[in-house]
């Protein structure tokens, strides 16, 4: 049992995203509002940028700005010492393109209102079935 | 001359984001401006595959900055024979249906055209870059840019087909993501090249073999193979038809392109079929999405979505000839990629014209066509030929191949559920046939020159570009012994 419950607390960045990226999904599958399958969307893409995020954390280090200057000259640099940036800088991208989808859903989602006047799937599925 | 590989994805961007500024300056330069861009890329790719033939595989640093720390473009005989047929076919495309977008579109044409653009840049860059993460930003251009165009079709479905797309899309490129993040934890790298000798040797890793699983899933998700099919068929029906002209051949053919370059490239055959043995179990889902397209097209009837459904009984093939794992199978699908975005670019030119006249295609609206519009069903029953598989047409020298690999790899299941595939198209078109040249329209020839609803043959632009296409289906059948011998078998030693 302690051995689980030490796996769990050693990885728990894991398990934080993967209970995330569940909760997302579970909101795409199971719900019947189209707008809360668009923000279950946008939980699961969230739930990978914080996966990334934190695979660039290190015990201990700093933000990676280097406040000597003069690096060449014998003060020595430790990647140790700092986290990772690498994750993060890759992580503006993913951002950018969460937030287009979840715009762009959002305005779908506005314009097939417009259209049927109801945003739950089984009203728009049997309205579909009807035409 | 340097940089023509950076040409071919430039070109389309930069003329794309200039023809969204002259929306407001001048609408009708737009259309023009967009022309020109794929013009060039075009012309730039086939210079470097030309190069690549002449003198091996090109690196193309963006920027000067070196990999692993760069981004690189990687340019092998693969990537440039993919690169020619996207570009030249959307280049072809936006030529063939500038009426029909007009037409459809309307006033919001020209500013529908950067979006076109921009969907083009995504598609190439997939297809050139040597970086995952830059795979994985490109992968999401093109698919925003897709869910946009879906939108721009049926008034009525569209935005619902639009949405349900997107849903999809997103786990599967978050999937692709997520595996991309393994994969850097394992190696602290995204450059291709990199990654594979990195994890060479580490077999046993269950790191790596998380970061593959998560990433071919996606793809898989992306590329609509059979249980992940559903988002395509909707999708492609309800867009306009200048989009679903130039997606139905692309999109899931440069997703079987990643997926290829994935195993070759990055994993490795050796991890895949040694350490793995996946192939058996690969073959038969390949098997059962080959059947299941072919079944659920039978049951469709409009003609648009049961092309969609072969589309995805083709992806089935693809699939099954990579995971073959010997080298007949990887030779017919790659084959295959380029033959099939031909023949479905020739049926979607040949249905898109018959939308531009009918709009809606219901097979059994389709009576007596023959005698009206006799030139596009001409380029239809070529294209229709090629997919069943009749000799002179390419679609059959693909079939061959992915036959005699399963037949080699003792699969008699995929061999038997091609030619299972191919009889099911043979009754699927032959039905069609059948309504469009022995059923005579209902008023009747003599009638049918006074009524409003006049059908007659698409203008002219349209039908050459068919025209030609559908002709080029039997020019690609007799030099495909030219193709594989000088792009697949040197790619594949």
């Amino acid at each position: 049992m302690s051995d689980v419950l030490s796996l769990i607390i050693a990885k728990y960045n894991y398990w934080l995203y993967v209970i995330l990226m569940m909760i997302g999904l579970y909101g795409m599958i199971a719900k019947n509002n189209l707008i809360k399958k668009v923000v279950g969307m946008n939980i699961f893409q969230t739930a990978i940028i914080l996966f990334y995020v934190s695979i660039g954390y290190k015990t201990n280090a700093s933000i990676p700005i280097i406040t000597t200057a003069d690096t060449a000259h014998g003060v020595v640099v430790r990647a140790a010492d700092y986290i990772n940036p690498l994750t993060s800088c890759l992580m503006l991208t993913a951002i950018v393109v969460s937030v287009a989808t979840f715009g762009y859903a959002m305005a779908l989602a506005v314009r097939i209102y417009q259209r049927y006047q109801t945003l739950e799937e089984d009203e728009l599925r049997m309205r579909l079935s009807e035409e | 001359m340097e940089n023509y590989p950076a040409l071919i994805v430039v070109a389309p961007f930069i003329t794309g984001l200039l023809a969204g500024l002259f929306v407001w300056i001048e609408k009708r330069l737009s259309y023009p401006i967009v022309l020109t861009g794929l013009f060039v890329s075009a012309l730039s790719a086939i210079q470097v595959l030309i190069r690549v033939i002449g003198s091996g595989p090109i690196q193309y640093k963006l920027g000067g900055w070196s990999p692993p720390i760069g981004i690189e473009y990687r340019i092998d005989l693969l990537n440039a024979m993919v690169l020619c047929l996207v570009s030249g076919v959307a280049f072809l495309n936006l030529i063939a249906s500038y009426k029909s977008a007009l037409k459809e579109i309307g006033d919001r044409a020209s500013s529908y055209f950067t979006v076109y653009n921009l969907f083009i840049t995504g598609l190439l860059g997939v297809t050139i870059t040597g970086d995952l993460f830059n795979l994985y930003v490109l992968i999401e251009i093109t698919s925003l840019t897709s869910y946009a165009q879906v939108a721009m079709g049926d008034r009525d479905r569209g935005p619902l087909a639009s949405l349900n797309y997107i849903f999809i899309g997103v786990i599967g490129a978050s999937f692709y993501l997520l595996g991309v993040g393994y994969l850097y934890m394992y190696t602290g790298s995204l450059n291709m090249a990199d990654v594979a000798v990195l994890i060479k040797g580490s077999q046993g890793s269950s790191t790596v073999l998380t970061a593959f699983i998560l990433c071919i899933l996606g793809i898989w998700i992306k590329m609509a193979l059979f249980p992940f099919h559903v988002w395509l068929p909707n999708a492609y029906t309800y867009s306009p038809v200048i989009f679903s002209r130039v997606v139905a051949p692309l999109m899931t053919k440069v997703m079987v392109y990643i997926m290829i370059r994935l195993m070759i490239t990055v994993f490795g055959y050796d991890y895949i079929f040694n350490t793995l043995h996946l192939s058996e179990a690969v073959v038969w889902l390949a098997t059962i999405a080959v059947l299941a397209g072919g079944v659920m097209a039978l049951a469709q009837k409009n003609l648009k979505k049961m092309l969609t459904y072969i589309i995805v009984s083709e992806i089935g093939y693809m699939v099954g000839g990579a995971w073959m794992g010997n080298q007949l199978g990887m030779t017919g699908a790659i084959l295959h990629i380029f033959n099939d975005a031909l023949m479905t670019f020739a049926l979607f030119l040949a249905v898109g014209n018959m939308v531009y006249r009918i709009e809606k295609v219901d097979i059994t609206d389709l009576k007596g066509l023959f005698g009206k519009m006799p030139w596009t069903m001409g380029g239809f029953v070529l294209a229709a030929f090629s997919i069943i598989g009749v000799p002179p047409t390419c679609g059959f020298f693909s079939k061959w191949y992915l036959i005699l690999g399963a037949l080699e790899k003792g699969a008699y299941h995929f061999a038997a559920a091609l030619i299972v595939s191919s009889l099911i198209c043979a009754v699927l078109f032959f039905k069609v046939f059948e309504i469009c040249f022995f059923e005579s329209g209902s008023h009747g020839h003599e009638h049918s020159s006074h009524g409003p609803a006049v059908i007659e043959e698409a203008p002219v632009s349209m039908l050459v570009i068919s025209g030609l296409v559908s002709l080029s289906l039997i020019v690609a059948g007799c030099y495909s012994g030219t193709i594989v011998n000088t792009i697949i078998l040197p790619f594949l030693k």
